[in-house]
């Protein structure tokens, strides 16, 4: 067990500097002065020089990078060419707001997809799975960007029951979670029609089991079967799946805070690559990566603790 | 009975009315919740392009000596008047006395001095140094008094020291112009939620406070059309000065909660040509090409109808404006021919363009004219670093779309081979001189019309429309510009219909 979790740490930290190479290299060769971008076309050459050589543009490629590592391990990922505040006051800033989002989605996604998933089993081949698994091929097919304008339109334009978008901060508490209704509805309803046909052939797959057909002649009701017995068999592929859509979720973060105006960490990832802020890029990217290498682990983790087989194969 | 009954009601709603109108009025009479698309990098407008720092900060937070109203007209503003020697090179400023900055510290000539001082230095970062280049001193001659010497005469220095990159900022706050800024604008900046709004305050000691009445002016940022508009809809807004969808406009036009305003912009949108790559250093080719484009169906497909034409490099709402619009008038046939003679037809040209809605669209729209007309015409779609580097810095292109958002710009043509025009001639160099020399407003106009005639005559590019300014407001909402001649626009005068 030790020895697994110190391999996954190894791979952690060699997942991690990968990307801060591939990054950071990518961000250099990407067309773009950050100094032209900043002062615009009507710049003169000289002022851009004198902006250049205050953010340190000026230097080689190398010392430059050796420099964002060495700072970034000391929690200093450098000050945002654009918005000339510290890049970790930037993050600090909008990751509750993010964190919320993301996991207010995951809650909503696994607890919609396991009830839908597990009852579409539980009547399989009758109308009630079909139209479970017909609302979830629709959730499928649906971007998520569109079903959000749908829902803001219904339930902001129309009805005026909650916010269009716009995030109050935490200081006026039912405020803020009304304005997370829409967007953690539209993040975990596109997810959770993908879980819930995971849950669903999981769960029949393990109702064929002969254990399932011994519980129910030892006299078990089926909802007791159903959640009791069959559910905690079929976890192992449904948390495979989570794990998955984590990074699905986060980078659909992205799209929702855009569409929902809210200020979080994907909407300061698209306004930085369009500023060519490419140092609070460089973060960003290094924090998702992070998230993502992190969801990996966790996920392997649970692995061990659901199935205890695993335990023996994995050392 | 049937009287009272009616009388009943007729009280009941009015207490209704009431109620509401008493809600909405203690939030809504005194503040007002603006909509921008783009966000702010830093607030300092004397550091970076950024258009909306100047549409938000200068001339609300921050002012410069001068200030430029709706019609484009110059107008005093910390200065409150000036005198400008016989020969155009001594400009002295007398400075208003009731003015202080927001922290409480006085207005007076030593800070206009540090002001200029910074943006003329050597290491200023300033985004338009180019205006300041004129200016050889400043000099205090009492704290109420500046006398600027220029180098040459410069028709455009007191238009050009009312923009937001010549702000009068004070030595004591200058550190935290960049998130914090302090000014001698009618509103106090108050805070800024990164990503989310930026709410500016009523400044008690503005010198004409009494005739403010916003209390409270709150900026949101929505970048996304869609969400830009649903916004509108259900109330949280009041007002999106420059809605960036014109196909989403019919709607808010048939609601009577709206007003839908279109104004004029300096921004001239052409199909720019490297002039100094053949065979657009040709100019039979750049003419068929003039003859092969189709304005109004490039207006009516890429902008839903709501621009002006343009048949030059000017603005249709300024003084010197001539209509060149026919010097060539749309005709396919004529195209095609005139590109056969010069022995180009067939050949490939590309059209690389920026990621703006108004630039992608007309793309798509000039590559089938010129298709029709006998070009293979390519549309290649770049992101906007790209373009600034390939296209703008190295000159790597064809044909490209763009919008030139700056007034009095018709210097570009100046600007020698190594601007992205990539096109010289000392006839016109010498009369943007003459132009930019020219203090006599009639003179310069005359001049002005004369470069009109020259850029469309050999057709240096392609000559589109102007880009407009669409604005969606509460219908009950006073006193914003539908034009803007300038980048920025003073809030002081808004207001709530009775």
């Amino acid at each position: 067990m030790s020895y697994f979790i110190a391999r996954r740490v190894a791979g952690f930290l060699l997942t991690l500097w990968a990307v801060s190479v591939v990054v950071f290299a990518v961000m250099n060769v990407l067309p773009g002065d950050p100094a032209l971008t900043i002062l615009g076309i009507d710049s003169t050459e000289e002022a851009r020089a004198a902006l250049r050589a205050r953010l340190g543009l000026d230097q080689p490629v190398v010392l430059r990078y050796l420099d964002w590592v060495m700072g970034a391990l000391r929690g200093d990922f450098g000050q945002s060419y654009s918005f000339g505040v510290p890049v970790s006051d930037l993050i600090a800033e909008r990751l509750p707001l993010t964190f919320s989002l993301a996991l207010s989605g995951m809650v909503v996604t696994v607890l919609l997809a396991l009830v839908l998933g597990v009852t579409a089993a539980a009547r399989h081949g009758r109308p009630g799975d079909w139209g479970i698994m017909l609302l979830s091929q629709m959730g499928i097919a649906i971007p998520a960007f569109w079903l959000s304008m749908l829902l803001v339109l219904l339930f902001a334009v129309k009805l005026r029951w909650l916010p269009p978008g716009g995030f109050p901060g935490w200081g006026d508490p039912v405020a803020a979670l009304r304005a997370l209704v829409l967007p953690t509805a539209a993040l975990a309803l596109v997810q959770s029609a993908v879980l819930a046909r995971v849950t669903r052939s999981a769960a029949l797959e393990v109702m064929r089991l002969d254990f399932v057909r011994t519980a129910r002649a030892t006299g078990f009701g089926s909802r007791h079967i159903l959640w009791r017995h069959v559910l905690p068999n079929a976890l192992v592929p449904i948390v495979t799946i989570v794990g998955l859509q984590f990074a699905g979720l986060v980078t659909g973060t992205i799209v929702i805070e855009n569409v929902f105006y809210l200020p979080g960490l994907g909407r300061l990832l698209f306004q930085s690559i369009a500023n060519r802020d490419l140092i609070t890029v460089q973060a960003l990217v290094m924090f998702f990566a992070a998230l993502v290498v992190t969801a990996n682990f966790l996920v392997d983790i649970a692995y061990v603790i659901i199935d205890p087989r695993l335990r023996e194969a994995r050392g | 009975m049937a009287f009272t009954r009616f009388s009943g009601t007729g009280l009941a709603s009015a207490f209704a009315l009431a109620i509401a109108f008493g809600t909405t009025a203690v939030s809504a009479e005194t503040s007002v919740s603006i909509g921008f698309q783009q966000e702010p990098t830093t607030l300092d407008p004397t550091s970076d392009a950024t258009a909306s720092i100047d549409g938000i900060i200068t001339h609300n937070v921050l002012e410069s000596l001068t200030v430029v109203n709706e019609s484009g007209e110059v107008l005093p503003a910390l200065a409150e008047s000036w005198t400008i020697s016989e020969d155009g090179l001594t400009y002295r400023f007398k400075l208003r006395r009731d003015v202080t900055f927001h922290d409480g510290t006085e207005f007076d000539a030593e800070d206009v001095k540090f002001s200029f001082d910074r943006a003329m230095a050597e290491d200023s970062e300033n985004p338009t140094k180019g205006i300041f280049n004129p200016v050889e001193r400043v000099t205090v001659i009492d704290p109420h008094t500046v006398e600027m010497t220029l180098k040459n005469k410069d028709a455009f220095f007191l238009f050009n020291i009312a923009r937001g990159d010549a702000s009068i900022v004070a030595p004591e706050s200058v550190d935290q112009l960049k998130t914090a800024p302090i000014g001698t604008g009618a509103y106090r900046f108050e805070g800024w939620t990164r990503g989310d709004r930026l709410t500016l305050v009523k400044n008690p000691d503005y010198r004409a406070a009494d005739t403010v009445e916003m209390d409270k002016v709150v900026i949101r940022f929505i970048s996304d059309p869609a969400a830009a508009s649903a916004a509108l809809l259900s109330g949280e807004l009041d007002a999106f000065p420059g809605f960036p969808a014109p196909e989403m406009l019919p709607q808010f036009e048939a609601d009577p909660r709206f007003t839908v305003t279109m104004g004029s912009t300096e921004g001239e949108v052409i199909l720019a040509m490297n002039n100094a790559k053949p065979p657009f250093d040709n100019v039979e080719v750049r003419r068929a090409i003039s003859h092969a484009i189709d304005r109004d169906a490039i207006i009516d497909g890429a902008m839903y109808g709501r621009a002006t034409p343009i048949g030059s490099f000017y603005p249709p709402h300024g003084p010197a404006y001539v209509d060149l619009l026919d010097t060539y008038p749309h005709d396919t046939d004529k195209a095609r021919a005139m590109f056969e003679e010069a022995g180009v037809a067939g050949s490939t040209m590309t059209i690389r363009v920026p990621p703006f809605p108004y630039a992608t669209r007309s793309g798509e729209i000039i590559q089938a004219q010129l298709s029709a007309a006998g070009i293979d015409a390519k549309v290649e779609n770049v992101e906007w670093g790209f373009w600034l580097d390939e296209i703008y810095k190295k000159q790597n292109y064809d044909m490209t779309i763009i919008a030139h958002t700056s007034p009095n710009d018709m210097g570009n043509f100046a600007r020698g081979k190594s601007y992205f025009y990539g096109f010289e001639d000392p006839e016109f160099t010498d009369l943007w001189d003459r132009i930019s020399t020219e203090t006599d407003p009639d003179a310069r106009n005359d001049l002005l019309q004369q470069g009109q005639q020259y850029l469309a005559e050999n057709a240096i590019h392609g000559f589109l429309f102007q880009l407009p300014r669409l604005g969606v407001y509460d219908a009950r909402l006073r006193g914003y510009w539908s034009a803007s001649p300038v980048l920025y626009e003073p809030r002081a005068s808004m207001s709530w219909a009775e």
